[in-house]
Order: C-alpha cells, then sequence, then structure tokens
C-alpha cells in the first residue's frame, strides 16, 4: 500500500467538501473493495474519505410504502434486519448470500452500489425492484444509476446517502455463485411490482446489470416459471470467462429466472 | 461438516502391549490448537527484533523473455534500502544452480536433465513469478517501494505451457543445452515386453486417455524465513516456514560448501505445508546468501500472489493407460505411459514425484501380473512441479480406478464386483507386485464390503430413482486406494526428563499442523504412565536432535513416533537399574508396567517419578550410574507399508445447471494400529477435502502467453466447507503391520490419494446416460452441464 491521508468527516457536507477540495480523494465505506486494491497497489488514492463517523448515513426504515436504507447499513445488518425480513425478505436474502460473514460485516450496500461491480448482487435488485439511489445532490433512478463495467452516474463529489426500494408484492433472488470469487457467475433477481414486473441479471452482462424484457412481459401476462418456457436470452454480449462461457451463462439466467419465479410464488 | 469414527475391531491387537494402555488409541484432544484457535502460535512472519531487515523479490512478469539488462540503481538509492541483489551477485559467489535430491536414471542409464536453477535469474527467465532482483530494505514497505525502481530489459521469448507441446519438435527450447527437445527425462519401470505380451493376448483391452489436473497448494501460511547470522561463531541461523530442517541444512551446506555445523536450520509452527516447503527454492538460498553477506538478521514472507506463482505446483500430468483382461474379468496386464511436466526448472524432488512413488503403488490393491510404465518429464514454461500431498501415489491410484470403471462399464460388471475380482486375497500375503514392490498386510475385500455397507450400496437404485423425480441424476463412485508411506528412512528422537518428573520430547520430524504434538506425547506418556501435560515436545530443529526427516511421505508417526517409543523404552530400561537399586534388588526381577517398576510377584514397588526424582540424585544411584534421565534414539525403517482403504461417494448432479452435490461419502482406512482416532480423523477428512479440491474445483490454468490466470482466489477455486458433505469414517485395524513397532500404516496423505477417483467415478456413473465415458478433472459445472448438452443434441 502506498501512502495515503486519512480524512474522518462527521457530516456529509465535510465529506462532499472534502472531496471536491482534493483530487482524486476517494470515499472509503466498508473498505472491502478499496482496500484490496490498494494492498495491491493497483491503486493509489492520495487522499481517502473514510463515511464511518458520517451522521445519518447508516440505518434501516419504512417510509411509507417504501424500504430505505442508508448508505452505509451493512451486509449483515440488512440480511438481519427484520424490517427488510418483512418487506422485502429477497432483498435480505441476498444480502446474506453476499460474500462471507467478514464481507457482510464490513461491506455497505452504499459502496456496492458505487463500485457497480458487474457481478455484484445488490445492482440486481435495484433494477428489479425500481429502487431509487438518493446522494447528496439528487434522486437517481436505479435505471439511470448504473452505467455500465463499474461506472454510475456518480459524480466525483457526490455521495449516496441511502436508497429506497418501493414494495414488490413478490420477489426472489436466485444467485449461481462464481466457484471461485463466490460473486455471482449469474444472479437473477425477480419481482412482482404492483404495476409492473423486473427481473434483472447480474454478473452475465457484458456491460454490468440488465433487464430481461422478455422475460418481464412475459411474466407480467402470467406471473408463473410456466411463462419462461420457450424464452431464452441470447449468449450475444454476455459475459464469457474461464468461469463459464456466454452459452453457459445465457442458459443459467433462464434456469435462474424460472427458480427465482417458483420461489417468489412461494414454490 | 460432520464425520463419525467406529473402530470395527476394539480389541487391541497385542494385549500385552502397554500401549494399548494410558490414552495410546484414545481421541485425545489436540494439545496444540489452543495455541493455534488464540492465535497464540509463532509463525515466521510473527518473528520480530530490533534492527531486523525485509527482504522482497522481483518476480518475472513474463513466462519466457532473456533479460538484456537489469539496473537497479534506483532501487539501490531509495530511502530505507540496504542493499539490492541480481543474478550478477549470484554468479559473482561461485554458484551455478541449486542442488537437487534426483536419484533416478533416465531408461537408458543416463542422467536425467538438471539444468542449473540459480537464486535469482541469470540472462533468462523460465516462467511467471521466476525471481529476477531481490532488495533488503529497513521495513518491508521501502523494500516494496524500491522492487518498483528496478528495471529489466526484457526481450520476450516465444513459450510452452503444456508438456505434450514441449515436447513436439517446433516448441521454443527452454533449456537448449542441457535438454534438447526440453526433455527431462525419460524413464521406465517394469517389464514393458512381458506386459505388451499380456496385452496382446488380453480378452479385453481398455484404454483410457486422461489427465491428472495441476494444483497449487495454498498452504495457508505462505512460505518465509528469517535467516539470522551470529558474529561470535560465524553461525547462519535459518528458520521459518520449512517441512524439513534437515534436507534445508543438507541442501544448503552442499550449495555453499559449508560444513553442517556452520548452518543450523529449524522451524517455529508452520502453517501448513502438504509438499511445498520440503523443496529448496531460489529465495531460500538466497536469503542465506545475503544474511552471510549482511551478516544481518533478514526477513522474508511471501504474499499471496507471490505464493501461487512461486510455490511448487503439483501433478500436471497426461496418461495413456492400458488395462488388459482375461474373458473373466481378471487383470492380465497394465501399462502406462505419461508425460510429466516438470515446469521450468528441475524442482528439488521434481523428478521422483511422477516416477519412484507412482510406481510404489502403481497396480493398487490387485492382482495384476504385469506392470510396465514409462514417463516422458518435459520442461514449460511454467513454475516447477513437486511434491504434494500424496506425491505420486494419488496419480498412480487415480489412472488405476479410472480406468478400472471404464473396464467395468465395457465389459458390463459392476464396478465393485470386477474390484472384488482383483483384489489381492489375504491368503496371498505378503504380495509382491510386478514392480517388486512387497505389500505386506491387509484385508481388502473386507474394507471394501464394510464400505459399501456404509455406504448402503442396496438402497442406491432408490436414491437413484427418486433423484430422476427432480431432474437430478445420482451416482456412485468407488474407489479403492492403496498408498505406500515414503519420505526420508530415518528420523530420531531424544526424551530428557527433570526432576520434578517432567519431560522433554525432541523429534526430528516436524508437525506443519497434523498434530504429531499430541500423538507423540500420547506414545511416551502411554510408555511412562504420566499424564500428557508433564511432557513438552520440541522438534524441527537440527541443533537438538542428531537426525530428522522433517514430515512428507506419511512417515512422521511410524519413524518419529517409533523413534520416540525407542527413546522412552531406553529411559524406561535404564530406570529399570534405579529401580533395581532403590529396591535393593536385582534388574532381572524388576518388572515394568506402564507408571510403575515393582519386584516380581510382591507388592513392593517404585513409581515411574520417584525413579526419575532418584535418578537426579547421585545418592541414591548405583555407582556406575551417570544421573539423569536422558536418551536419545534413532529408528530407520525396516520395510515399507501400505495404507489402503474404501473410498465410496455418492453425487448428483442438476441437469439444469450441472452442479455436482456430494450428498454422502463414506471411508473405512486401514492404517494399521491407530494412536489417536482424532487426529487420524483430522488427517483424512483434511486430505479428502484436498482431493474433493482436485476432482471438483481446483483449476490451474495458464493462458498461451504463459499467465497464470487462476492466480488468486478470486479465480483459484478452493473447497469451502459449505461444498462439503458429511464423512463416515471408519477405521479397520484388523490387519496390523509388522513393518513398524507402533503397527501405525501412515495416514496423511490417504484422503487425497482415495478422494479424486472416488469423486470422478461418481459423477460418471450419474451420467452414463447421458454418454460419458470420462472427464477430466476439475469437474467444473459447466463441464457436466457441456456433457449433458452434448448427449441431448
Ligand atoms: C472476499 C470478498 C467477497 C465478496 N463477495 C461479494 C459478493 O458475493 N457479492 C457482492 O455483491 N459483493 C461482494 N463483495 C464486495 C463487498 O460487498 C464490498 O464490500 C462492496 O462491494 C463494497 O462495499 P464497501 O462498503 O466495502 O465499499 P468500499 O470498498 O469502502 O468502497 C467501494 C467504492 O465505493 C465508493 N463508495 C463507498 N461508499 C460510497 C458512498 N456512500 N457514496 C459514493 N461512493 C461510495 C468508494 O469510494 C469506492 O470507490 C466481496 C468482497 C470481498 C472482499
Amino acid at each position: 500500500m502506498y501512502e495515503f491521508k486519512f480524512h474522518r468527516p462527521a457530516t456529509v457536507r465535510q465529506a462532499a467538501n472534502l472531496l471536491a477540495k482534493n483530487e482524486d480523494a476517494k470515499l472509503v465505506a466498508g473498505g472491502h473493495t478499496l482496500i484490496p486494491v490498494m494492498k495491491q497497489r493497483l491503486a493509489s488514492p492520495p487522499h481517502l474519505v473514510d463515511l464511518s463517523k458520517v451522521e445519518n448515513l447508516s440505518g434501516i426504515e419504512m417510509k411509507g410504502r417504501a424500504l430505505s436504507i442508508g448508505a452505509m447499513t451493512t451486509h449483515a445488518d440488512v440480511a438481519g434486519s427484520p424490517i427488510v425480513g418483512e418487506a422485502i425478505p429477497a432483498l435480505a436474502y441476498l444480502a446474506g448470500v453476499i460474500g462471507d460473514p467478514a464481507v457482510r460485516h464490513r461491506g455497505t450496500i452504499g459502496g456496492s452500489l458505487a463500485n457497480n461491480d458487474p457481478t455484484a448482487d445488490y445492482p440486481a435488485a435495484c433494477l428489479a425492484l425500481g429502487a431509487t439511489i438518493v446522494t447528496n445532490k439528487r434522486r437517481l433512478k436505479a435505471e439511470e444509476f448504473f452505467a455500465g463495467l463499474f461506472t454510475t452516474a456518480l459524480e466525483s463529489d457526490e455521495i449516496i446517502t441511502r436508497v429506497t426500494f418501493p414494495l414488490p408484492k413478490k420477489a426472489a433472488y436466485v444467485k449461481f455463485r462464481n466457484q471461485a470469487s463466490r460473486y455471482a457467475l449469474v444472479g437473477v433477481f425477480v419481482a412482482r411490482r404492483p404495476s409492473d414486473v423486473g427481473v434483472a441479471v447480474t454478473g452475465a452482462g457484458a456491460d454490468g446489470v440488465f433487464r430481461v424484457t422478455a422475460f418481464e412481459e412475459a411474466l407480467k401476462k402470467r406471473f408463473a416459471s410456466k411463462a419462461l418456457e420457450g424464452l431464452s436470452v441470447p449468449a450475444d454480449g454476455l459475459n464469457a470467462d474461464i468461469h463459464g462461457s456466454a452459452e453457459y451463462r445465457a442458459h443459467l439466467i433462464g434456469v435462474l429466472a424460472a427458480r427465482a419465479v417458483d420461489a417468489a410464488n412461494g414454490k | 461438516m460432520q464425520t463419525k469414527i467406529e473402530a470395527l475391531a476394539a480389541e487391541p491387537v497385542d494385549p500385552a502391549d502397554a500401549l494399548a494402555k494410558f490414552g495410546v488409541g484414545q481421541p485425545m484432544r489436540r494439545i496444540e490448537d489452543r495455541r493455534f484457535i488464540t492465535g497464540a502460535g509463532l509463525y515466521t512472519d510473527d518473528e520480530r527484533e530490533p534492527g531486523m531487515l525485509h527482504a522482497a523479490f522481483l518476480r518475472s512478469p513474463h513466462a519466457h523473455a532473456g533479460i538484456r539488462s537489469v539496473d537497479v540503481a534506483a532501487a539501490a538509492a531509495a530511502p530505507g534500502v540496504v542493499a539490492v541483489f541480481t543474478g550478477a551477485d549470484w554468479q559473482a559467489a561461485g554458484l551455478t544452480g541449486l542442488p537437487l535430491r534426483p536419484t533416478i536414471k533416465q531408461a537408458d542409464g543416463s542422467p536425467i536433465a538438471t539444468p542449473p536453477r540459480p537464486g535469482l535469474a541469470v540472462g533468462r527467465v523460465r516462467h511467471v513469478g521466476d525471481c529476477v532482483a531481490l532488495v533488503v530494505a529497513k521495513t518491508a514497505r521501502a523494500a516494496l517501494d524500491a522492487l518498483e525502481l528496478i528495471a529489466v530489459d526484457y526481450a520476450p521469448l516465444p513459450c510452452v505451457v503444456d508438456a505434450r507441446e514441449a515436447l513436439q519438435t517446433t516448441a521454443p527450447a527452454l533449456w537448449p543445452d542441457h535438454a534438447p527437445g526440453n526433455l527431462g527425462f525419460l524413464w521406465r519401470v517394469g517389464d514393458a515386453d512381458k506386459t505388451a505380451g499380456a496385452l496382446a493376448s488380453a480378452a479385453h483391452v481398455v484404454t483410457l486417455d486422461l489427465v491428472n489436473n495441476r494444483l497449487v497448494p495454498n498452504s495457508m501460511e505462505p512460505r518465509g524465513v528469517v535467516v539470522r547470522h551470529d558474529a561470535a561463531t560465524g553461525r547462519v541461523t535459518l528458520s521459518g516456514s520449512i517441512q524439513n530442517p534437515f534436507g534445508f541444512q543438507s541442501l544448503l551446506c552442499e550449495l555453499f560448501g559449508w560444513p553442517k555445523d556452520k548452518l543450523r536450520c529449524r522451524a517455529d509452527d508452520v502453517g501448513g505445508g502438504f509438499g511445498c516447503k520440503n523443496q529448496l527454492q531460489p529465495e531460500h538460498a538466497m536469503m542465506v546468501l545475503v544474511c552471510e553477506k549482511l551478516k544481518r538478521t533478514v526477513k522474508w514472507v511471501n504474499d499471496r500472489s507471490g505464493s501461487f506463482v512461486s510455490d511448487a505446483h503439483a501433478r500436471d500430468l497426461s496418461t495413456t493407460v492400458r488395462l488388459g483382461l482375461d474373458a473373466s474379468g481378471r487383470f492380465v496386464a497394465l501399462a502406462v505411459e505419461t508425460v510429466a511436466n516438470l515446469g521450468a526448472y528441475m524442482s528439488t524432488n521434481g523428478a521422483l514425484i511422477p516416477t519412484l512413488p507412482t510406481a510404489a503403488v502403481l497396480g493398487g490393491a490387485y492382482t495384476i501380473p504385469a506392470i510396465s510404465m514409462q514417463v516422458h518429464a518435459a520442461f514449460t514454461n511454467t513454475v516447477p512441479v513437486d511434491a504434494y500431498r500424496g506425491a505420486g501415489r494419488p496419480e498412480a491410484i487415480y489412472l488405476l480406478e479410472r480406468t478400472i470403471d471404464v473396464a467395468a462399464r465395457q465389459l458390463g460388471i459392476p464396478a465393485a464386483r470386477l474390484r472384488r475380482k482383483n483384489l489381492i486375497r489375504p491368503a496371498q500375503l505378503p504380495y509382491r507386485t510386478a514392480l517388486g514392490r512387497d505389500i505386506d498386510s491387509g484385508a481388502f475385500e473386507t474394507v471394501l464390503t464394510r464400505a459399501l455397507e456404509l455406504a448402503d450400496e442396496k438402497g442406491f437404485a432408490k436414491r437413484a430413482a427418486l433423484a430422476k423425480k427432480h431432474n437430478a441424476r445420482r451416482g456412485l463412485g468407488i474407489a479403492y486406494y492403496l498408498e505406500a508411506t515414503l519420505g526420508p528412512p530415518a528420523d530420531s528422537a531424544r526424551i530428557a526428563f527433570a526432576p520434578d518428573g517432567s519431560a522433554v520430547i525432541s523429534v526430528g520430524t516436524q508437525s506443519n499442523g497434523q498434530g504429531h504434538e499430541t500423538s507423540f506425547t500420547q506414545i511416551a506418556a502411554a510408555q511412562f504412565g504420566i499424564a500428557p501435560d508433564a511432557i513438552a515436545y520440541r522438534q524441527a530443529d537440527t541443533d537438538i536432535t542428531p537426525e530428522g526427516g522433517g514430515h512428507g511421505g506419511s512417515r512422521s508417526l511410524q519413524l518419529g513416533g517409533t523413534a520416540v517409543l525407542l527413546a522412552a523404552r531406553q529411559i524406561i530400561a535404564k530406570g529399570k537399574r534405579i529401580a533395581a537399586h532403590l529396591l535393593e534388588a536385582g534388574e532381572a526381577d524388576i518388572e515394568y508396567r506402564p507408571g510403575r517398576y515393582a519386584i516380581a510377584g510382591t507388592d513392593r514397588g517404585v513409581s515411574f517419578t520417584e525413579v526419575v526424582t532418584a535418578s537426579f540424585d547421585p545418592a541414591r544411584l548405583g555407582p556406575d550410574m551417570a544421573p539423569g534421565l536422558d536418551e536419545t534414539a534413532r529408528y530407520e525403517r525396516e520395510g515399507f507399508n501400505y495404507p489402503n482403504g474404501a473410498h465410496v461417494c455418492e453425487i448428483e448432479v442438476d441437469l439444469a445447471t450441472g452442479i455436482p452435490r456430494i450428498v454422502n461419502y463414506v471411508v473405512v482406512d486401514d492404517f494399521g494400529r491407530i494412536i489417536n482416532p482424532l487426529i487420524v480423523r483430522g488427517q483424512v477428512t483434511g486430505g479428502i477435502v484436498q482431493g474433493i479440491g482436485q476432482a471438483l474445483y481446483e483449476d490451474t490454468r495458464y493462458d498461451a502467453s504463459g499467465q497464470l490466470v487462476t492466480a488468486s482466489f478470486m479465480d483459484y477455486s478452493l473447497p469451502r466447507a459449505d461444498d462439503l458433505p458429511p464423512i463416515t469414517l471408519e477405521l479397520f485395524q484388523d490387519a496390523p503391520t509388522r513393518t513398524n513397532p507402533l503397527g501405525a500404516k501412515g495416514c496423511g496423505e490417504a484422503g487425497a490419494t482415495g478422494a479424486p477417483p472416488a469423486v470422478v467415478n461418481a459423477v460418471v456413473d450419474a451420467l452414463e446416460e447421458f454418454g460419458v465415458v470420462h472427464l477430466d478433472m476439475p469437474l467444473t459445472r459447466e463441464k457436466l452441464w457441456s456433457a449433458i448438452q452434448g448427449a441431448k443434441r
């Protein structure tokens, strides 16, 4: 690791000022993505702005018909939260299958979304559920937020403060782990929303998380795994690496989507 | 994960033997675990001392390249840097290559190729991770910072990573002067003519091509050493994460032309070796060289990325097997042709692994009258290959047990029945194999039967039918393994008592986490009839025992443990003279039972502990007795023995995704006499897990440019606890070996030997209806899915 200057602001405003003032400054939340790359000397931010002592950034609450999760809320807190368990059990489940216990007790939802790893789990939930990512500057629809591999709509001094999820009628997440890293080789989040259906796929897209509109249309007509029979996702444009070919990933999307629909239907 | 132990034979083998009492055979909890679990272990990186320097190696990013120049000026001038070394320093010290332990000759009697492996690259790098330069600095960070300032001008060369390709005439040459055609050696064993003849006249010949996949050892603690120089004596001490201090001492002294007493080698706690800490590697040689030059304490600890590209890799063989059977299904001949990947250099034991240990068990526990094997070993631009848990024997058993399953399918004989038909029967023991090995003991068919019973083979068809209902297929895989315990042939132990009745055991072998501290203590405690906590354990130090062989080849208990037993017997014998003197009786009249000497036929006696105390009091000793109880014993292997057993794996493959899930795993092991079943269970479980890892998950992949693409745990998949099944383990103790006084056969590598074929056999069995005859490890999910798809198309 190279040397860096460590800042520990108390408010979002202070944190944003530090980002604006120091070029190449980086926020650090759980540090579970950022610190390993720094240790390997692949990243060398001269300034780290730690969010752990910033007020009002963590916590889980219901706000009307929406679930609100603070950016600094750890995966373990989401997984174990009775509020999430009640409101969107699929989201609690998803948080519980991220990494391992150490990762879940450090990693945060804000850090995960800001990082937008194409194999991370949360992006699938945000897209399928129609979440809103709230920052110190604005509110972004999940659709507008994710902008390709490790890329988001966030500006350099923009900080995620919380994420809100409108409650679905039913939802489920099925993850097919990369055997080595345990990130998603393919993960499919299916949500039946009051007036929509969301099917979002992580792990497989060459540009990161994406929705499968053909599946969504079919499921809007009939929310049952049978509705997906005969449908498939083309392998073109999907990731291919030593862990799985594009064909395998395309096939898995179909299998996992059907299983997710069954799970959402309590089957 | 749960494991279950039941002894088939509750009766002790020899009731008169005191070993049967006082804790031997008891599942005593490991003494060392408190230290390990509470973080009180002492590993290489825990070593600190004022003024200690830190070393870091610059590793090659190229698989194959000439080195035009290495500019270290900026690094040498960087803050905190004490010295920078390159291949030129190695040459200036008059050194050429690391010493080897090649005890084989080529088939034509000529020596094998032993190209010089330098401490730092001279003129050329030959694999990604090859050591190019070494920085010594005041802090570890300063050393790492300085590495970035070294400018190496590389001239990239074409590379080859596959052993078969390396042997093609068009392949780039790694060692044009030392190994033309990249051939390290061609080695043969067995009667090739007889085998060919038997195959020619066999009713059936089953041929199978298979690959034994390359593995990265991944010990939890990376390699590392601290080397110290003693100004007063001029002695150098190397301590660290090594498996065999005596081996290191002898290799390093050979390298530097030093007398043995110039170099002390030792180890504290070592976090796993599995073979990869048995070799003398360039880093070790450089660390000793640098310490001797700087006369300062220097520490080096590899990081995980460095470990992936520098710890000796394992296996990497591709083999053609031909098994001949007569009309009734009896094996008549086995011919094996292997191409082994040596990596870029001949590693310390690199020539041995694919040859002698494989031959030691080739043919397994079966009657096979004619066996031959030939091995072509090739240099490639990959990390050198050397010992890893099982070292040659898993390779032998894998090829045989897979081929037997293929034969069973081809001949339409159930796999278990074909094995039964050919297993060596007790009446044939001792059995001399076609390769001249004498298998001394075993009850192979009994063990197989018991394993199949525990696995509920009879109920399998029902379970398989059930699985079909949820779009899955079940398979049952059997593997009968035969092991041969190997490694250096002798070991020594010293037991020294203190006046308070406590003792220190010192042994020449070494635990890397296996639990010797507990089992060896149990052996001694049983002899003396004292509590295990009165005994302290020391190991792995060339200064504390006259010799030692380290750990490897599942040798420690039978050699080191026996040395402890012999030293204990010497103590008891001396104690007997003291007891006789104290009791004013003739020595011949004294009887010893653990813990107590008594005059035969009377109730007059004295406790062992009293004798210990008396031994330090000259007033209570006879005129010709030296005070104290301090004995050293040496034990040299009298004969090889053959741990063996049956693995039965039941697996379910999900057809939609290809996910293989092991639903049940049974193993019945014959390890001879068991000292501590809990430790044996740990060893077997760990071995099986590594075997499952090889069979299903561990995929070491190089790309065409020679980059190791699976060089981190993000890409290299190790088995995790939640991937693993419950393991039912039963220990069969009715076929003890007489090759050592303990009656122990060695258990350290057995799990890793039996598991790969059991798992692969199970998967292939599950996918039979899809026309799958064989799949090469690792059986990844996509590989299985593709095989299923292939049949559908
Ligand atoms: C071994 C391991 C396994 C893992 N497995 C999984 C897995 O299975 N699935 C999965 O989804 N993830 C996995 N992860 C990633 C884990 O969830 C990360 O912790 C997470 O992605 C990043 O969260 P963090 O809080 O650690 O962020 P950090 O590492 O602190 O930061 C990550 C990035 O986000 C930025 N950032 C952080 N917080 C904010 C904010 N509030 N606003 C704007 N930018 C911000 C930082 O500047 C940085 O660029 C794994 C990680 C590890 C180490």
